[in-house]
């Protein structure tokens, strides 16, 4: 069904941060429409990592002086900033890791060296990214374990009566799903999700590397058991993600990594460990860059996710109708509900091309499985271009997004 | 795309279009000799490459592909150029073709092969016109040690 393009949002729907954003006042040409992989940085993040450098730089938790000491507090700052941004149930279930996907491995590690045996079953979904699959392939392998994964619907969404069926039929030990699909932009039912998991006394994770950047988040009340995501993809530094757990569900789990910080006494034979949270932050963490995320967190609630939420809905919705208007466009995932991620084909042409045209007109896109082979499969594709947005993320991205891919269907759809 | 013709637009034009929509030498080879598949993990492009050597002589060359147009093009205007030419000549075009896609400068034994030139400046795809080569590459090199040769091809690590 082709219908009529709508309007460009009113701006009162649309925040206006452009210019908080550095990047775009160097590349004014750039249309950057990959925000899913990785997010543009403000001003904001990016100066308080210089100054924390240029001023305040010292390691922590360790150095008997006053500049550690300040250091120190001004990262663990950020874990209590954290633990409030996100309503996490208690700052001893706030770790920082290096990216979500270290924060996956994390948990399939410790917990499933703990609770996994042969036989047991880890529910994933065919929809999800492979950070939340190879570290289950990985822990079930050794333990003789299995990973079992729920279908998903053919527009794109978690499939919910197999997922009842799976928890009910299956011996699952521990459910891990995606909040919100990299690949399609589909919100799964966070809420449902944990209540019929936890209806079956399972703990479940949720990979909220794509919801916790566009959504706003109550842990507490969502009572998942384990949270993960990447500042990097939140206007964040690189380098620093976080598993945001229940802490009586790493209540006896073994350490992760071993090493500095995470001990509390130590003999040439053996150690005992510290208590949560360090735990399971072994070694020098990613100081600075741990600053600059308490800063992205201070700038997203200056915005409010809610009016976030807002932006990139409004932006989704306009960038659907436009490109429903073009023929020769196939577009996948559901219509809603859904975060602002656009997954496309151009009749003819594979994903790579489209996306080397797109790279010729300024316009950065991804093109190929989006670390999703398993959900690929599913639409019987090898690759889509997908287009993402964020706050900075503006109708006039949209408008040449969708003018460029106009030139292109119809130079696709050209005998030559 | 807005404004005039791109480098893009010539390039798919001039032959990488016509070689993606009617691929040369595409489908299997059953009485191939040698085969080897080739993978770009990064996007998931998949080639498998056959050759029927007979002794030094490249005899027919069929491939089948998923794959973007440029990577489909390449290993199309690849096979096209291998029957006939010998193993030795062959490791002399792996050679040629990889350093047309890096510089930009068309040795004259690559004949048609130079139409892919224009690769050389688009950096996100000058892999996917080398995989169809570097499956090439892995195939001689394995043919090579197969039939007893000591010394492996030019370019083998």
């Amino acid at each position: 069904m082709i219908r009529t393009p709508l309007p460009p949002p009113p701006a009162a729907q649309l925040l206006d941060v452009r210019a908080d954003f550095p990047l775009f006042a160097h590349r004014p040409e750039l249309v950057f429409l990959d925000s899913a992989a990785s997010s543009q940085k403000p001003a904001a993040v990016i100066q308080a990592m210089a100054e924390f450098y240029a001023h305040d730089y010292a390691n922590i938790h360790r150095g008997a002086y006053r500049l550690s000491a300040s250091a120190t507090d001004r990262f663990e700052a950020v874990r209590d900033r954290a633990a409030q941004f996100f309503h996490a149930p208690s700052r001893d279930g706030v770790i920082f890791t290096r990216n979500a996907t270290e924060a996956v491995n994390l948990v399939a590690h410790s917990w499933g060296q703990t609770h996994l045996s042969a036989g047991d079953v880890v529910l994933v979904s065919e929809m999800e990214h492979h950070a939340n699959l190879v570290p289950w392939h990985l822990v079930t392998r050794q333990c003789g374990a299995r990973v079992e994964a729920v279908a998903m619907t053919p527009d794109g969404r978690l499939d919910l009566d197999d997922y009842r069926r799976k928890l009910r039929e299956l011996p699952v030990k521990i459910v891990a799903l995606q909040h919100v699909s990299n690949a399609l932009g589909t919100i799964h039912p966070a809420h449902e999700l944990v209540e019929l998991a936890h209806a079956q006394g399972l703990p479940i994770l949720l990979d909220g590397a794509q919801g916790a950047p566009h959504l706003p988040l109550n842990l507490d009340e969502l009572g998942a058991d384990f949270y993960v995501l990447s500042a990097h993809k939140m206007l964040g530094p690189s380098g620093v993600g976080l598993l945001l757990a229940r802490p009586e569900a790493l209540r006896g789990l073994p350490p992760y990594q071993g090493g500095g910080d995470m001990i509390r006494e130590v003999y040439p034979e053996s150690s005992t460990y510290a208590p949560l949270p360090h735990l399971f932050e072994a070694g020098t963490p990613a100081i600075a860059e741990v600053i600059g995320f308490g800063a992205a967190l201070d700038y997203l609630d200056g915005l409010g996710m809610a009016r976030v939420e807002a932006h990139e809905r409004a932006l989704l919705d306009y960038a659907l109708g436009r490109l429903e208007a073009l023929e020769g466009l196939q577009l996948y995932g559901p219509s809603g509900p859904r975060c602002g991620v656009v997954s496309f084909n151009v009749a003819g042409a594979h994903a790579h091309d489209v996306a080397g045209f797109l790279d010729e007109a300024n316009i950065c896109v991804r093109a190929g499985h989006h670390c999703a082979q398993p959900l690929m499969r599913a639409f019987d594709v090898p690759s889509t271009v997908r287009a993402s947005f964020s706050v900075y993320t503006t109708p006039a991205d949209v408008d040449a997004l969708a003018d460029a891919l106009g030139d292109i269907v119809q130079f696709f759809a050209e005998e030559p | 795309m807005t404004g005039s013709g791109t480098v893009m637009q010539a390039l798919y034009k001039e032959v990488v279009l016509e070689h993606y929509r009617r691929p040369r030498n595409f489908g299997d080879l059953p009485d191939a000799t040698h085969a080897e598949g080739g993978h770009n993990p990064s996007c998931g492009d998949q080639l498998q490459l056959m050759l029927r050597l007979d002794g030094d002589r490249i005899e027919d060359a069929r491939f089948t592909a998923q794959g973007c147009a440029i990577s489909v093009a390449s290993a199309s205007l690849m096979t096209s150029a291998l029957h006939g030419k010998t193993v030795e000549q062959a490791f002399a075009l792996i050679g040629a073709f990889t350093g047309m896609i890096r510089t930009g400068e068309a040795a004259p034994e690559l004949g048609d092969l130079a139409a892919l030139r224009g690769v050389h400046t688009l950096h996100t795809r000058v892999k996917c016109a080398a995989l169809p080569w570097q499956t090439l590459q892995a195939l001689l090199n394995q043919a090579q040690l197969d039939a007893g040769h000591d010394e492996p091809g030019p370019g083998r690590p």
